[in-house]
């Protein structure tokens, strides 16, 4: 048995005692009465109609406030979220989901979940022990094991008329490639649905439940840890154990943030992209059958999914008093970074609100701007473009079943839950 | 024409190396580099067309193109 001492019993019950919690709001739920004054991003009406929702504030209020979250913004137009992106020193990234719960200060500059939580300077080295694992050469390393996966997806629906792309299909790709980066079982997947639904569409939810299903992850991880300590393999959790920053191992929570992170933001993301694709060609028989027939626009047809459905929305921290986009921001304040709405900004794009499939230049943000280019961005490209592969290879045909029956999930990550298609 | 890349601005995005990978390539990192065909030298005649796509392209703006030649 390996002796760690960052990774005992004894240190973990520590850690949890001393856990500082942070600043608690008031939770606020129920319909939203005005969109520029009372937004929610976690309300079903949000979840079915971002898209509009986006287009109307855009015109009318480029800058939307709401009290609820103990006071946050929602900035629509591109200049404004790439102008928050790119400004470190007014915005922090100590939070990047909005809740009813502010992190404490001193959490930065590491954060909860480096590199996505943390600041300069101490972001740019967090993010540098991770980004080789995530270039674009070494992720393609992982194609052929993913291209297999999904056919084994595939080959599991036969016989069925319809299907639910979302919870048959797209869902596993990434629990599956990120379970093998991380060198966690396989068969976890259930759990890790849990785990992300808890981070990101529960984020609303009463304390007491998220504090136990954050426990639950934080029990999870513990027992990954443990089981790498003493069976070292080649996967990022055991990287991450031996990996060392200023001539020192990484603190505990540094090593277990990241595992969150990479858990977290690998799954629904991806998933959420997949289902978006595949959403808009059951809609679109033309684009269907163009993609079919011709594979050397699947490329093209990728990015232009990514602008138009990209499912990320980040999120920051109002670090100082600051002035944007016409408003004075306070410190404190939640400012949310809705990069799917940039990318439908008439100003920034031709034919904005159109979905162009051939689409030949798409400066689109959908993995965000500034130094917080999401570091998974190169693997999203990689598995979503190998779940549309093998669909539409295998199944050329399908359509919406239930057009009512789609659900699209609340909150930062958009993408559909529920995705009932008549296949063949 | 010749290319640079702007180490200030690039993000390791990579859609100069995804649209022209001849052109563009990327280090250890994912940030993008030039290639044996763009470093200290024109980019070829039948590859600037990709050059300017692959610049149009760039989410922060860090793929630069200078039309005219190097001396």
């Amino acid at each position: 048995m390996t002796v760690d001492d960052r990774f005992t019993e004894e240190a973990r019950a520590q850690r949890i005692a001393q856990a500082q919690l942070g600043t608690f709001n008031e939770i606020i739920t129920g319909p939203v009465s005005d969109w520029t004054t009372d937004f929610s991003h976690l309300e079903p009406e949000y979840a079915e109609n971002a898209i509009e929702i986006w287009d109307d504030l855009r015109e009318r209020c480029p800058v939307a406030h709401t009290e609820r979250f103990g006071g946050a913004w929602l900035p629509t137009r591109y200049e404004d979220v790439q102008a928050i992106a790119y400004d470190t020193e007014h915005f922090t990234s100590r939070a990047i989901i909005v809740s009813n719960v502010r992190p404490p200060l001193d959490v930065a500059p590491v954060g909860l979940a480096p590199p996505i939580s943390s600041d300069p300077p101490f972001h740019h080295d967090a993010r540098k022990l991770l980004l080789p694992a995530f270039t674009k050469a070494n992720v393609a390393k992982q194609a052929v094991t993913t291209e297999a996966f999904c056919h084994s997806l595939i080959d599991g629906l036969a016989g069925r008329d319809v299907v639910d792309a979302a919870t048959d299909y797209g869902m596993y790709i990434p629990m599956r490639v990120i379970a093998d980066m991380l060198g966690f079982p396989q068969e976890d997947s259930e759990k890790f649905a849990h785990f992300v639904e808890n981070a990101l569409e529960g984020a609303n939810g009463p304390l007491e439940e998220r504090q136990a299903r954050g426990m639950a992850l934080s029990d999870y991880l513990f027992e990954q840890v443990r089981d790498h300590l003493d069976n070292p393999r080649e996967d990022l959790t055991t990287y991450l154990l031996n990996a060392e920053l200023y001539g020192q191992r990484l603190s505990p929570q540094h090593v277990v943030g990241t595992m969150t992170l990479l858990l977290i933001a690998g799954i629904d993301t991806t998933w959420s992209a997949i289902g978006s694709s595949l959403w808009h060609l059951a809609k679109n028989p033309e684009d269907r059958k163009r993609l079919v027939a011709d594979r050397s626009l699947r490329p093209k047809a990728v990015e232009e999914f990514l602008r138009a459905y990209a499912p990320v929305t980040m999120a920051r921290l109002v670090k100082e008093d600051v002035e944007l986009g016409g408003v004075q921001m306070k410190k404190a304040d939640w400012v949310l970074l809705p990069f799917p709405s940039a990318n439908r900004d008439p100003e920034r794009f031709e034919h904005a609100d159109e979905v162009l499939i051939d689409r030949e230049v798409n400066r689109h943000a959908a993995f965000g701007l500034g130094i917080h280019r999401c570091v998974g961005s190169h693997l999203a490209r990689m598995e979503l473009t190998v779940a549309l592969d093998v669909w539409l290879d295998r199944i050329p045909e399908f359509s919406l079943a239930d057009p009512a029956a789609v659900r699209w999930s609340a909150g930062q990550i958009r993408g559909p839950r529920a995705l009932p298609l008549r296949i063949g | 024409m010749r290319v640079s890349i702007d180490p200030a601005r690039c993000q390791g995005h990579g859609r100069c190396y995804d649209l022209a990978p001849d052109l563009f390539g990327e280090d250890e990192e994912g940030y993008a580099v030039l290639t044996d065909l763009t470093a200290d030298r024109d980019v070829p005649a039948d590859r600037e067309g990709d050059a300017r796509l692959a610049a149009a392209n760039c989410p922060e703006s860090a793929v630069l193109v200078h039309e005219e030649a190097r001396a």
